[in-house]
């Protein structure tokens, strides 16, 4: 599934990151890598930005940015 | 003693490290008081230096821009890069976050790439202590063979050993161990190699750099080292460009991806080795006070009101106790002009020194107050994290005009004062965006703009004043929403800055910092804007000044000479109320032909020769050669469009309260031409404070002309649709 489809709360591991150029290489920068552990910790009230919790810090991206990301959800515990 | 302390040589520090990582209040405590702020050269990007003497040495250290990376996406990381490459600093301090250790070493890791000699500062260790983090940092050191020392930035903890540990390495004849940087996977090594190779052999001492950073980066296809290698070794860089093609191209086919995608990945995996070899947190579930914080401040339902309710404090604080600083100011400079009145005999040069100079000066000095306090609080914003909140918040709106959600507290801040605005515009990171906030806060109409709608509105609009008032208002809105939207996908076009923004951790605000932020960007405020305004004031002054002979139509001082005798001569025996009345109406009288002589002095001066040259211009917009004038003289600033409304149309009592909008109901004006002149008001060029402001924010006169011409267009093109299509439609 895509992040961006992800609810508030779910946590899951990254897969795939798609697009391309500066944003695809700001993203993983930021250390959201294939394979990496990331959490949605809310979505803004306005239900773009969400913010997530990728190695211990809180990253905030745009839905669409977020919807270039694959991700494989993790059961919730 | 060292060479160093023997020589008095200065040694040069550089900090590096992300943003939010505590690099400021580093600095800070290293420098104290003793900084410089201004802009690397040719960009927009603040620069910070210091220079102090510490551990026996001078040392000047340098504040690099922070950045997560040294990829050449933005400016920030540009800068940082070209200095620590081109200007070879004695030792870079990277200051890392220890309760963030992953991400932090990323830069980290590249910084080490650059073949310079590093220190580790592990900032912030309370934090990460009480995080249960457990940093090894012999093994750090160790394992990336560099001294690595524990800091506690806002409590001044560690740094004496920073800079020791910092200066010991700058002074020996360390080279850093090859074997623990970065090592990639076999083929991309083994593509470095290759490039390594051709490098060698065809640029050989030609190059600029260290050999296997530069095929690393050719591996990456970076712009900047591709460019830098064509300036150096033009005829030869051919041969070098194909074989990083070839390599490029070869493993883009084994792994369907780009090579720095694979570079950026490999790093993290080095990073994730190391983190498991230094990094231990202990199994204890912490309280996180900044997701606690965050429960609320950006909840789904109060986090909007909660916003609005800083925002509103903060327009609060800047514009409403601003209000009394500026009234004491403002008094203060009223007294000068007195004194220097009463001290100076009448002359040309009072005449300057009172209208040029005082004026001109004092009308930017009275905005020191609310910048000031506009200052400490967007410094408030960002020490405690809000910053980047308030851009969670309001991004998704900002991005329907092309903007971040950064964009927010500028714009609205445009609605008290375009100055501070637009220097507001400088916690926006990416340039294109603070490009375009600062060309459409123009149209966010300032409080310096309403005396001249409340005059205009009032004469001719009546009850419906407010309404009128607030239709342009919205107007502005909408004006800069479609530039913002017109320019995002034409003139500022390009990739959207992507908004993968950290949301650091909410931390308690060091007053120092607060202080030293906010008096910094005051400073530049004064000593940059005073000199550009001291020189229009004395521009437009000069204008209206000269020349100094005028013809007038009649002998208005003979006239007034005459009136008084008039009066005096006439001396009724009748009671003392009678005189009063007598010396009242004598007052009056002279004040009247005194304000139609002073209304034929502008008239026949330059500015208003020049006010019916360009009359042509402003008639089809409804605005005869007075409001011309008027419109000119406000470029000083807009609140001047009244007063000089006020001597045009020659009203003589500036006394009574509405004697302004009984002239100019008298006058040629139609309801439709008020309108029209608002409308004007609202668009045209921005004031010269603001001019100034544009001009060394966007840090060229390119941008700056643009913004003036572009401006009076749009609000000459919008008052002639109004003016016209109000003809046609048969409101005259």
């Amino acid at each position: 599934m895509l992040l961006s489809e992800m609810k508030e709360g779910d946590s899951a591991t990254v897969v795939k990151i798609g697009g391309g150029g500066a944003l695809r290489r700001r993203i993983l920068e930021m250390g959201i890598l294939k394979g990496s552990h990331i959490h949605v910790e809310k979505y803004a009230p306005l239900k773009d930005p969400l913010e997530l919790i990728v190695k211990g810090g809180h990253i905030s991206l745009r839905v669409e940015e977020a919807a270039q990301i694959q991700v494989k959800a993790e059961t919730r515990t | 003693m060292t060479v160093t302390e023997q020589t008095g040589k200065q040694l040069t520090i550089a900090l590096a490290g992300n943003p939010n990582a505590g690099k400021t209040s580093i600095f800070n405590h290293i420098t104290g008081t003793r900084q410089k702020v201004g802009n690397w050269p040719g960009v927009t990007v603040e620069k910070k230096e210091g220079q102090v003497r510490k551990t026996g040495r001078d040392l000047r250290v340098v504040d690099l821009p922070g950045t997560y990376s040294l990829t050449p996406f933005s400016i920030e990381e540009i800068v940082a890069r070209n200095y620590i490459l081109d200007e070879n600093p004695d030792v870079v301090v990277v200051i890392i976050d220890a309760s963030n250790l992953e991400r932090s070493l990323y830069l980290a890791t590249q910084i080490r790439e650059l073949d310079c000699r590093v220190v580790f500062a592990l900032n912030m260790a309370d934090v990460a202590r009480t995080r249960g983090i457990k940093i090894d940092a012999a093994k750090l050191a160790e394992l990336l063979d560099l001294p690595v020392v524990f800091t506690v930035g806002n409590k001044n903890e560690g740094i004496e050993e920073l800079l020791k540990e910092a200066v010991e390495l700058a002074e020996s004849d360390y080279t850093p161990l090859q074997q623990r940087k970065v090592k990639y996977n076999k083929d991309l090594e083994k593509g470095i190699a290759a490039i390594q190779k051709v490098v060698e052999e065809t640029l050989g001492d030609a190059l600029p750099y260290a050999v296997r950073w530069t095929a690393i980066k050719l591996l990456e296809d970076d712009n900047i080292v591709k460019e830098r290698i064509l300036e150096k070794a033009k005829e030869l860089s051919g041969k070098v460009f194909q074989e990083a093609g070839r390599q490029r191209q070869l493993l883009m086919e084994r792994f369907d991806e780009e090579p720095e995608i694979l570079t950026t990945d490999e790093r993290y995996g080095f990073i994730a080795g190391i983190v498991k070899e230094v990094h231990t947190t202990a199994i204890q579930k912490r309280v996180d006070m900044s997701r606690n914080i965050d429960l609320v401040l950006t909840n789904r339902f109060v986090g909007f009101p909660i916003f609005i309710l800083f925002i509103w404090a903060m327009f609060q604080a800047t514009f409403t106790f601003g209000e009394y600083p500026v009234a004491w100011i403002e008094a203060l400079v009223s007294g000068l002009s007195s004194v220097v009145n009463s001290v100076l005999p009448e002359s040309l040069f009072k005449d300057l020194i009172l209208n040029g100079v005082i004026a001109g000066v004092g009308s930017v000095v009275v905005f020191l107050p609310n910048i000031l306090i506009l200052f400490f609080c967007i410094a408030l914003f960002e020490d405690t994290g809000y910053m980047s909140r308030s851009a969670f918040l309001m991004d998704k709106i900002m991005h329907l005009i092309g903007l971040h959600g950064k964009s927010f507290i500028p714009m609205l801040m445009g609605f008290g004062c375009n100055v501070p605005a637009i220097m507001a515009s400088r916690t926006l990171e990416s340039e294109k965006d603070r490009i375009l906030t600062i060309l459409i806060t123009p149209f966010m109409s300032c409080s310096a703009k309403l005396p001249v709608y409340i005059v205009l509105a009032g004469t001719f609009f009546g009850a419906r004043a407010g309404t009128v008032i607030f239709s342009i208002y919205i107007l502005g809105i909408v004006l800069s929403i479609v530039t913002g939207r017109v320019f995002r996908s034409t003139l500022l076009k390009g990739v959207d800055a992507p908004f993968v923004m950290e949301l650091p951790p909410y931390r308690v605000p060091m007053a120092k910092s607060l202080l030293i932020h906010m008096w910094d960007r005051s400073k530049i405020f004064l000593k940059k804007m005073g000199k550009i305004i001291l020189l229009g004031s004395i521009v437009v002054w000069a204008l209206t000044a000269f020349p100094r002979h005028v013809d007038y139509s009649m002998d208005y001082d003979a006239e007034i000479q005459g009136t008084i005798q008039k009066y005096d001569a006439y001396r009724p025996a009748d009671g003392v109320e009678v005189q009063q009345g007598l010396t009242a109406k004598r007052d009056r009288e002279v004040k009247a032909l005194k304000a139609r002589k002073a209304a034929e002095r502008i008239e026949q001066s330059y500015m208003g020769r020049l006010g019916k040259w360009v009359a042509p211009v402003f008639a089809p917009i409804g605005i005869d050669w007075r409001g011309g004038v008027a419109l000119l003289t406000g470029f000083v600033a807009k609140e001047i469009v009244v007063s000089t409304m006020g001597v045009l149309y020659a009203v003589d009592d500036v006394d009574e309260p509405d004697a302004l909008e009984k002239a100019l109901a008298a006058s040629s004006l139609t309801p439709l031409a008020a309108f029209s002149m608002m409308i004007f008001v609202l668009l045209y060029l921005p004031c010269l404070s603001t001019v100034a402001a544009i001009r060394r924010e966007t840090g060229s006169f390119k941008w700056m002309t643009f913004s003036i011409v572009y401006t009076t267009s749009v609000a000459w093109v919008a008052s002639f649709i109004v003016y016209q299509g109000g003809r046609l439609l048969g409101y005259a």
